[in-house]
């Protein structure tokens, strides 16, 4: 460590990103849950507050009394919404099981690849990312469609006779998260596959184990941090995905990042819409939680 | 890994791996050059599809104000990206450091509804008109924790000692900042500016719960007219926005290898 600077332009690089994030993350997360525990109310803003600041003591001992946490007793009363939370949780979770099952083969060929060749192949799984997620997510509408491309090719090719009504299903839902999220699966489970010591495996095979089993013997288990890392990176996103639900999965299909958008743009209710919030908030903070801390050892790793 | 193994396995899961990720993307773009209205039947190669958008007004005006946004938030973010690194990498271990990488990750996973709802809740708090600058002060918040994870692994990555010789040679920290740290960081830092306005270019939710009357951006405006179904002009505006994007990236390429080059 050199000598601390005490300078002023020292203190202030930590401080200004600090201050801005509080302001502008935490800050709005602390009212988040305040408005959830206000009543919702027909006026502009469409919700009473409850606690009234300047009230001092009396107005928190009034908020106090007055707290019936409507919102949430709304919320674990009509089974819309554990219905709603516990299929995104489940669509989340195997979404995250078929980008591995994707992700894993491809990021372990782009490990194996040629030296010369592997940042153009990085470059080629990162430059999707940077294209619009929004139209990503469209073009699979024309291809899922009744009588897309996929309907049309496959029938062309013989192997349906008829449409697979493949759009506003669950199906449907699984195939954009996939395709969306692909290469945040890939490029954590990419950087660890890549970075592995090639003459462990070889030492497996030396000594008489199958292709087969030092694959899963050594080389799965030296790129869990990045199975951990990736897998982390798609799922707490996934669990409250509004655009890939909205625009493949139609009326049925339920996902809680959806409901907290139509309470708030549709019915207007905002402390229902922001009880979402917290409960969607309180479901993710345990991986949340996990993926920082394990991002910070990958990083103090790759020292 | 040492490679140079291509097994049919590894060749199979690259092609299927990289026609999965494109050909969504290249029947786009072949589709904006089709003449018949129906999306899927191909009527002939043309570009009226490029004439009509021109025509759109409101899709061309909701295009200039997302990259007013755009640019200002990543300008933003970037400066404020840049230092959250520098603070992270460079300070050991400071009160309130683990609230604070608390909270440069966090924005990078947490679902966007939740982001944008309590935004708008702090600017309603707040008594904030919402419009352009609401959504470029959410956009600056979101995207700048990018671009610090970004420097950041830059960072790490480099030889510290060149900073130290710098101030021991007499420099103040601040010119060394400039003077050796910045230069080497340059890559990453201009990485960091461009990935921050590609994604408040393409933000819809942040940007739907945060932005007012007066301001629509692009994402909102072609979001409303594909929920009314596949049309060729919002083919021809993505593969525009597909085509931009591909030339800043190759751009960027070039840039780089030539100053690595040299």
């Amino acid at each position: 460590m050199p000598p601390r600077p005490s300078r002023l332009f020292a203190r202030l690089v930590p401080a200004v990103p600090f201050l801005w994030l509080v302001a502008f993350f935490l800050v709005p997360f602390l009212i988040v849950l305040k408005i959830s525990l206000s009543d919702p109310a027909s006026a502009q803003p469409p919700y009473r507050p409850v606690l009234d600041w300047a009230g001092g003591w009396e107005g928190l001992s009034a908020f106090i009394a007055g707290l019936d946490l409507e919102s949430f007793v709304t919320l674990s009363g009509d089974p819309l919404y554990l219905d709603a939370l516990l299929s995104s949780l489940r669509i989340a979770l195997v979404g995250t099981g078929l980008l591995l099952a994707v992700g894993y083969p491809l990021a372990y060929a782009m490990a194996r690849a040629p030296a010369r060749w592997r940042s153009v192949l990085v470059g080629l799984v990162i430059l999707p990312f940077w294209t619009s997620f929004l139209i990503r997510i469209y073009a699979w509408i024309g291809i899922l469609r009744p009588d897309g491309f996929l309907d049309a090719a496959l029938i062309g090719l013989g192997i349906i006779s008829r449409p697979l009504q493949l759009l506003n299903t669950e199906t449907a839902v699984l195939i954009g998260l996939v395709y969306a999220y692909l290469p945040f699966m890939v490029l954590p489970l990419y950087a660890s596959l890549e970075r592995q010591d090639p003459t462990l495996v070889e030492a497996a095979l030396d000594l008489g184990s199958t292709p087969r089993r030092a694959f899963w013997t050594v080389t799965v288990p030296l790129s869990l941090p990045g199975v951990v890392a990736g897998s982390l990176l798609c799922f707490i996103p996934m669990v409250g995905e509004f655009v890939v639900p909205d625009l493949l999965g139609g009326s049925e299909t339920l996902m809680i990042g959806r409901t907290l958008w139509s309470e708030f743009f549709s019915n207007r209710d905002w402390p229902l819409a922001s009880a979402v919030a917290i409960v969607l908030l309180v479901v993710l903070v345990v991986p949340i939680v996990i993926y920082r801390e394990a991002e910070a050892r990958r990083l103090e790793a790759g020292r | 890994m040492r490679g140079g193994r291509l097994t049919w396995f590894n060749v199979t899961s690259l092609a299927l791996g990289f026609a999965f990720l494109y050909l969504p993307m290249l029947i786009l773009v072949i589709f904006s050059f089709n003449d018949s209205r129906l999306v899927t039947v191909w009527g002939g190669f043309s570009t009226r599809w490029y004439g009509a958008l021109l025509q759109n007004q409101p899709l061309m005006d909701a295009a200039w104000v997302t990259v007013r946004i755009a640019f200002v938030s990543a300008a933003l973010a970037t400066v404020l990206g840049t230092l959250a690194a520098v603070a992270l990498t460079r300070y050991g271990r400071f009160r309130g450091r683990t609230l604070f990488t608390g909270l440069v990750y966090a924005p990078m996973v947490m679902p966007e509804v939740i982001t944008g709802l309590a935004l708008l809740l702090l600017f309603v708090a707040i008594g904030l008109d919402r419009g352009f600058w609401t959504i470029m002060l959410a956009h600056t918040t979101f995207t700048l924790c990018f671009v610090a994870v970004i420097v950041q692994s830059r960072l790490v990555a480099f030889d510290r000692s060149l900073e130290e010789a710098a101030q021991d040679l007499g420099a103040t920290p601040l010119r060394a900042f400039f003077t050796v740290t910045l230069p080497l960081i340059a890559p990453a830092v201009v990485a960091g500016f461009l990935l921050a306005f590609t994604l408040s270019l393409d933000d819809l939710v942040i940007a739907s719960f945060t932005s007012g009357p007066g301001a629509t951006t692009l994402p909102m405006r072609i979001y409303s007219q594909v929920r009314l179904g596949v049309t060729p002009e919002i083919n021809a505006a993505s593969t525009i926005l597909i085509g931009l994007v591909t030339l800043a990236l190759l751009t960027a390429a070039l840039v780089t290898k030539r100053r690595a080059a040299r």
